[in-house]
């Protein structure tokens, strides 16, 4: 997640010190991705050693404040405008993997594996919806953010949702075509080194 | 004491005899309570909505008991089945259904006239039932005057008008965007939550998310459900 970013772009708002940094990160996001205050800090240091912002004597209160420096400021510049970008390579998506092995095994019901995943999810989208609909409806600017970032959580549950429905679907049609058979141990020797196939790689270009 | 509103006991529903007979439900076990909103979920074609039809009383079952506020549908004649359903019942569908040529309010008061309610007496409990999905000052407009967010609202107040109880919504949010189709959503809740019941029939995750608990339907059975967890800190002990 980009809290070196976040960080930054709140500096450029102004010189915060460490807890000031963290409430206004926090009032920012709803609070909804806690961080502890050595993470503060040591995101701190990484900052001000690369130069993007500079740290000023303590004040009366004993307070170190960090002010952004103009390449930090061109470094927010930037990020506002480039989108973030996904790692190409496959995700290790726990469940993705869990389905992925299960239907090789023989004897796994795999209905039920998947309706009681989906009793999962949806538990959590309603627990997610429950929250959302005690915060209001997005109209107060204050929670605004807030809303944008559960909103988030909610379009991601129900992709899961909506690709258990897929995967169900296209387990059925895979039985009706006798496709979905397990997958005993092949006994042919592994060769070591990366397999010269099965599957094509996720970003969809050709292995060398 | 939680108060039944709707009773589903092992209801199942042919269509066709011999080889062309269809099973659309099978056994289905479901009750509705006063403050509880139930989805329904399933795939196209798997019972859902004949469900809400016989929830409805709009079709009888071929086996098993309807039985909404106390009363036996199948004990009722056909005048008193439609008595019940103009009194009891509020259907809410994807396209609306809003009689065009109706003002908003009109609309809304249309099931207490049917039901004997002079024009004037039913006034009132049609603006409180607007109030209540928050239209009020749309009142004398007509339904082309507004948004589909808008007409979806006021079958909702239809739905609740003059202290019905029981909500029937098919995909409610089919025809909106998802904005729109939230905000509609909180105002079925809120219905619900002011004392009204209901069956939300969606395919939609999202929307069915918004209920207390959520039935799965599969050929015309009821597999079985998810229910809302115990309230938790959200995001409790998260570190992301």
């Amino acid at each position: 997640m980009s809290i070196r970013q976040s960080f930054l772009a709140i500096l450029d708002q102004g010189a915060c010190y460490g807890y000031q940094l963290r409430a206004e990160f926090d009032r920012r996001t709803g609070s909804t991705w806690p961080l502890n205050i050595g993470q503060i800090y040591s995101t701190l240091d990484r900052l001000e050693r690369d130069g993007l912002v500079e740290r000023t004597e303590a004040d009366d209160s004993d307070h170190v404040y960090y002010a952004i420096t103009p390449t930090g400021h061109d470094e927010v510049a930037q990020w506002l405008v480039s989108p973030v970008v996904r790692s190409t390579a496959a995700p290790r998506d726990e469940l993705a993997m869990k389905l992925a092995i299960a239907i090789t095994l023989p004897g796994v019901d795999i209905t039920a594996l998947i309706q009681a995943q989906r009793q999962a999810t949806l538990r959590n989208l309603q627990e997610l919806t429950r929250a959302k609909r005690a915060g209001g409806d997005g109209g107060a600017g204050d929670d605004l953010s807030w809303q944008l970032v559960i909103d988030s959580l909610i379009f991601q549950a129900e992709a899961e949702v909506r690709w258990l429905d897929h995967s169900e679907t296209r387990l059925v049609r895979a039985k009706a075509s006798g496709l979905a058979e397990p997958m005993p141990i092949d006994e042919t020797r592994a060769r070591r080194g990366r397999p010269a196939r099965g599957g094509v790689p996720i970003d969809g270009k050709a292995r060398a | 004491m939680t108060e039944e509103l709707l009773r589903l006991d092992g209801v199942s529903m042919q269509y066709g005899t011999g080889e062309t007979r269809v099973t659309a439900l099978s056994g289905i076990d479901l009750t509705v309570s006063r403050g509880e909103l139930v989805a329904v979920m399933g795939a196209s074609g798997s019972g859902k909505s004949t469900l809400l039809t016989v929830a409805g009383g709009l079709t009888t079952p071929t086996s098993g008991e309807v039985i909404v506020e106390g009363n036996w549908l199948s004990q009722l004649s056909p005048r008193q089945l439609a008595t019940l359903r103009r009194r009891s019942l509020g259907f809410v569908f994807q396209d609306f259904n809003l009689i065009p040529s109706l003002t908003v309010l009109e609309n809304v008061t249309l099931p207490l006239e049917l039901d004997g309610f002079p024009g004037k007496r039913a006034k009132r409990p049609g603006l409180d039932a607007l109030a209540s999905v928050e239209l009020l000052d749309k009142a004398d407009r007509y339904p082309v005057d507004l948004s589909g967010g808008q007409q979806q609202r006021v079958a909702i107040a239809r739905a609740v008008v003059g202290g019905r109880s029981l909500i029937l919504a098919d995909e409610p949010t089919g025809a909106l965007d998802s904005t729109t189709g939230e905000v509609v959503l909180r105002m079925l809740r809120s219905r619900v939550d002011a004392g009204a019941g209901g069956i939300l029939v969606t395919h939609d995750a999202r929307h069915a998310a918004w209920a207390d608990r959520i039935v799965f339907i599969r050929d015309g059975r009821l597999v079985d459900e998810a229910q809302t967890p115990p309230v938790t800190t959200l995001f409790e002990g998260a570190d992301r």
